[in-house]
């Protein structure tokens, strides 16, 4: 739950999570173990083919959300059930209270239903003087503990055998072992007791089938059967989002689910409900059954061009469960009642701005959610859309004004940063670091040394250094990225020297500025756009064979999200889409395109390992071209665990929120060095400037090199 | 390999990933005398496993004492597979019921029911659970023995779709797709079977 009520008081929950040591190692091995898990549940499954189907399923299905509500009307209600529709949260919260006053309902006893988790439900029916119970072991622990869900699937992930046993001495009134079976069986024994006396079980729902008017759950547990079961009233309140044509559509969601939620082939139970059954608590022999679904914004999501993707959530969890920022701090404090990756986008739609606005800044934009969500969401594009969203209806931050300002002039821009080249001596001492910040600046950055700015920027070097190719076999124009540009410019200069050797031409387009990316996180939205119009214009596609960039982030951003940000604008559509086909990143051009072999290195099997950028194996899907080149260079290639997951950089995010970027930096490194390699490579710069901080900071002796810089180094 | 032995043992290996006792029987009464056997090995005092010795809040400890001796429930099952369980049973000086389920919410030791169907790939069992007391004997059970007839077992749940469709279309209707027991991990994420339904479950493939 978010009670923060600024940005100062919600870092300030982070500070205390990040030193609360139970969650910090429980979600450790869960991030660990999850991915194991999930690898091994997949495995020999065409996950790609599987997860389009499941997105193309949810976005036709959600198209037609009000024939297939008409649909499952007809059929429910001709089985005997009750349907209702609520608009808003409060509407279902009050449906459900009339139909338990008036089948004269005391008690009840619920299955999990997040939907019901958003309307408060629980809170409604207590007012009205109902007693009502929840039956999922997790969600029961945090009832009896007043607190909201930490996850989706395990809400109670945040606490340990010793919380629970001391809630269950309470409850029971006597003192109970730690040891997690024999809670598990107190909760047994005290829940059915619970399920005896009551009048009314209420359920959620993974799927409202329209075609037989039948309702899906999906239970590890087995609650839902004997809530749906004992008690004479069933209630089952579900998002109109989980309207589903056919049980056929429904059978290949279930075939993903469990999967990603807790790398089990399939729940326990699944149970399909069609209509009410006999039931002897009844006096008539028969239960009495309602399906009430809530709306609330839902059916305006389905009609929204962007944002209508958020439906297709199926509620697995996995977004949470590989998210870099909620395994450091926990659920508590990346959600308010959904968690994870989509919980920071369906906060600002359910629960509003307030609930949302500090939230969804801690997204560090490693696309882990979206590389693992199996409705195939492009969260992290949502999260910066509705931050862009708020910050428009909220007003900009000055901070976040000035540079989208700055920004959208590449002179003014290039201008200060040679302004600040000029005047920083004082700060570096002579050395490549910026080595006394001013407080203002370097506020909680201790963990990492900064870089300072070049002598001479790469495009002012570019003239004497570009290749003489008489008859090319390729053209190559480079987008080298500010931070090329103006921090590493060795690092491009390392790439020219390798294309030079293979014969291909380089072009330097100087008109070129910042990708965007920067603005894009900070949800400066013109100013990205005002940008990423400038690039394209700056770089004539047709006239070149491909854009090179040797920054992951740049790559990702130019390839995909271009044509996302300029693709509407009839003017410009074309050329965007064909500066969008010729990016690629540095590691695919030089293993794919050249094909470099080791003939060409001098070998001299260097103890080398990998981090391997986000935006480069996710963003761009690159994996094996990186890491073969450290072999392909003549150095010996050691992997490192965890490999794949983010630095910690994330660009304005590490600035935001120091705290949660040095602690992924701290990892990140610990598990390099483990390795004992003496060099680390990777092939982004943005990356570099935070691992070469941080070596440089701690005093190690692993050095980092840009994966181009390693190879150059070997060149025969 | 024939089919239905590649199906039989697909279904037995992905059944056991989650704790099944998956076993092959040749006939019903073969069936019958497993399931006496289950009941006898039980420990004598079955609620031992299900919470009863812990220490219970008033309520919750009262509905340990509804329970007189071990009881084998079998709804759903024809007059004759009804007697020739039922007569095992009072040779071995067990109660068996056939209704009734709600008076026995406390527990009950087995609970005995033929599967419609199974699904390989994940060891799914498909039970018709339209009437009430078979749902009820199949939750308040500590041991739900499921007898699957070989030739029923289909590979995947795409294969299984007219049956489940046909199933829902006899309406009010309630299907039930089990695989192992009841489980949760939200304590710790650690593995704890039984939390609300069987500690164990049973499969006894029956051969053709």
């Amino acid at each position: 739950m978010q009670t923060a009520r600024d940005l100062k008081e919600y870092k300030g929950e982070l500070k205390s999570a990040l030193n609360n040591e139970f969650l910090r190692e429980a979600m450790d091995k869960f991030a660990v173990a999850y991915r194991a898990s999930r690898e091994k549940a997949f495995a020999g499954m065409d996950l790609e083919t599987l997860v389009r189907e499941v997105a193309q399923g949810k976005d036709q299905a959600m198209a037609r959300m009000d024939e297939l509500f008409a649909q499952f009307k007809k059929n429910a209600e001709a089985l005997g059930v009750t349907v209702h529709l609520a608009k808003t949260a409060r509407e279902a919260n009050e449906i459900i209270g009339q139909i338990a006053q008036k089948a004269g309902v005391k008690r009840l006893v619920k299955s999990k239903s997040m939907t019901a988790e958003e309307t408060h439900l629980n809170h409604h029916l207590e007012a009205l003087d109902m007693q009502v119970t929840e039956t999922d072991l997790g969600e029961w622990i945090i009832q009896l503990r007043h607190e909201g869900p930490t996850h989706m699937v395990m809400p109670a992930i945040h606490l340990s055998r010793y919380q629970v046993a001391d809630l269950f001495s309470d409850v029971t009134g006597a003192k109970q072992d730690s040891d997690i079976q024999k809670l598990v069986k107190v909760a047994r024994r005290e829940l059915r007791a619970k399920y005896v006396e009551a009048d009314m079980g209420i359920s959620g729902g993974n799927f409202a089938i329209a075609e037989t008017g039948t309702l899906a759950i999906c239970t590890n547990e087995g609650n839902a059967r004997l809530v749906t079961t004992l008690p004479r009233v069933h209630v089952a309140l579900v998002g109109l989002d989980k309207l589903t044509p056919t049980i056929t559509d429904a059978l290949r969601v279930i075939k993903l689910l469990p999967r990603n939620a807790t790398g089990q082939a399939i729940t326990s139970y699944v149970s399909w409900i069609s209509g009410p059954g006999e039931c002897q608590a009844s006096e008539n022999g028969k239960k009495e059954m309602h399906v009430v679904f809530l709306d609330n914004g839902r059916s305006a999501l389905a009609k929204d061009p962007l944002f209508s993707q958020v439906l297709r959530c199926v509620r697995c969890g996995a977004c949470a469960n590989v998210c870099p920022v909620y395994r450091l701090v926990g659920g508590h404090q990346l959600g308010h009642i959904y968690i994870g990756a989509i919980g920071l986008i369906l906060t600002y739609f359910y629960h509003g701005r307030e609930k949302a606005k500090n939230l969804v800044q801690n997204c560090i934009n490693c696309g882990a959610c979206k590389a693992n969500c199996i409705a195939g969401i492009d969260l992290p594009r949502l999260i910066k859309e509705v931050f862009a969203r708020i910050q428009d209806e909220e007003g900009h931050p000055l901070q976040s004004a000035l540079l989208a300002q700055v920004l959208k002039s590449r002179k003014l821009f290039h201008t200060l940063l040679r302004t600040a080249k000029s005047v920083q001596r004082p700060v570096t001492g002579g050395t490549p670091y910026l080595r006394h910040l001013p407080m203002i600046f370097a506020k909680d950055q201790g963990f990492r040394a900064l870089p300072a700015i070049a002598e001479v920027p790469f495009r002012d070097r570019f003239a004497a250094i570009k290749p003489k190719v008489a008859s090319p076999k390729l053209r190559v124009a480079l987008f080298s990225g500010c931070v090329q540009d103006f921090v590493y410019p060795e690092q491009a200069e390392a790439a020219i020297k390798i294309l030079a050797k293979h014969n291909v031409a380089v072009e330097f387009p100087m008109d070129q500025s910042c990708c965007g990316l920067p603005v894009q996180m900070m949800g400066e939205r013109e100013s990205s756009r005002s940008v990423a119009a400038q690039n394209v214009a700056a770089f004539e596609p047709a006239g070149c064979d491909y854009i090179l960039t040797l920054c992951a982030s740049c790559a990702s951003h130019l390839k995909h999200a271009y044509p996302e940000i300029l693709g509407k604008d009839p003017k410009l559509a074309v050329k965007v889409q064909q500066f969008a086909d010729r990016v690629i990143d540095f590691s695919s051009f030089v293993h794919d395109v050249l094909g470099v072999t080791p003939a060409e290195f001098a070998a001299d099997g260097k103890k080398t390992t990998y981090h391997s950028p986000c935006h480069l194996c996710r963003g761009m899907g690159v994996t094996k071209a990186p890491r073969e080149l450290i072999g392909v260079g003549g150095m010996e290639y050691l992997a490192s665990e965890e490999e794949d997951v983010c630095c910690g950089f994330g660009g304005t995010y590490s600035m935001k929120f120091p705290e949660l970027s040095a602690e992924l930096l701290k990892k990140k490194l610990a598990n390099a060095e483990k390795t004992g390699a003496e060099l680390l490579v990777t092939d982004c710069p943005g990356c570099i400037m935070q691992l070469r901080g941080g070596l440089e900071s701690r005093g190690s002796a692993l050095q980092v090199r840009h994966l181009a810089e390693a190879l150059a180094a070997r060149m025969k | 390999m024939s089919d239905t032995k590649r199906l039989v043992d697909l279904f037995t290996e992905k059944a056991k990933l989650v704790s099944a006792f998956v076993e092959q029987v040749k006939s019903m009464d073969e069936a019958y005398a497993y399931t006496l056997d289950v009941c006898d090995k039980k420990d004598a005092c079955q609620l031992l496993m299900s919470g009863c010795e812990s220490e219970l809040s008033k309520s919750a400890d009262a509905l340990c004492d509804t329970k007189p001796a071990k009881i084998i429930a079998a709804p759903g099952l024809d007059a004759a597979a009804s007697a020739a369980l039922g007569g095992l049973c009072l040779e071995r000086g067990v109660h068996f019921i056939t209704q009734d389920m709600r008076k026995h919410l406390g527990g009950i030791d087995i609970g005995f029911t033929k599967a419609q169907a199974g699904i390989a790939e994940t060891g799914t069992l498909v039970l018709n659970s339209k009437s009430e007391e078979l749902r009820l004997a199949t939750m308040i059970c500590e041991v739900h023995v499921c007898v699957v007839r070989a030739a029923d077992i289909r590979e995947t749940s795409y294969d299984m779709e007219p049956v489940l469709r046909a199933m829902s279309k006899d309406a009010p209707a309630y299907v039930a797709f089990v695989t192992g027991a009841s489980r949760t991990a939200d304590i710790e994420r650690v593995l704890a079977i039984g939390v609300h339904g069987p500690l164990e479950l049973h499969i006894l493939i029956l051969e053709d």
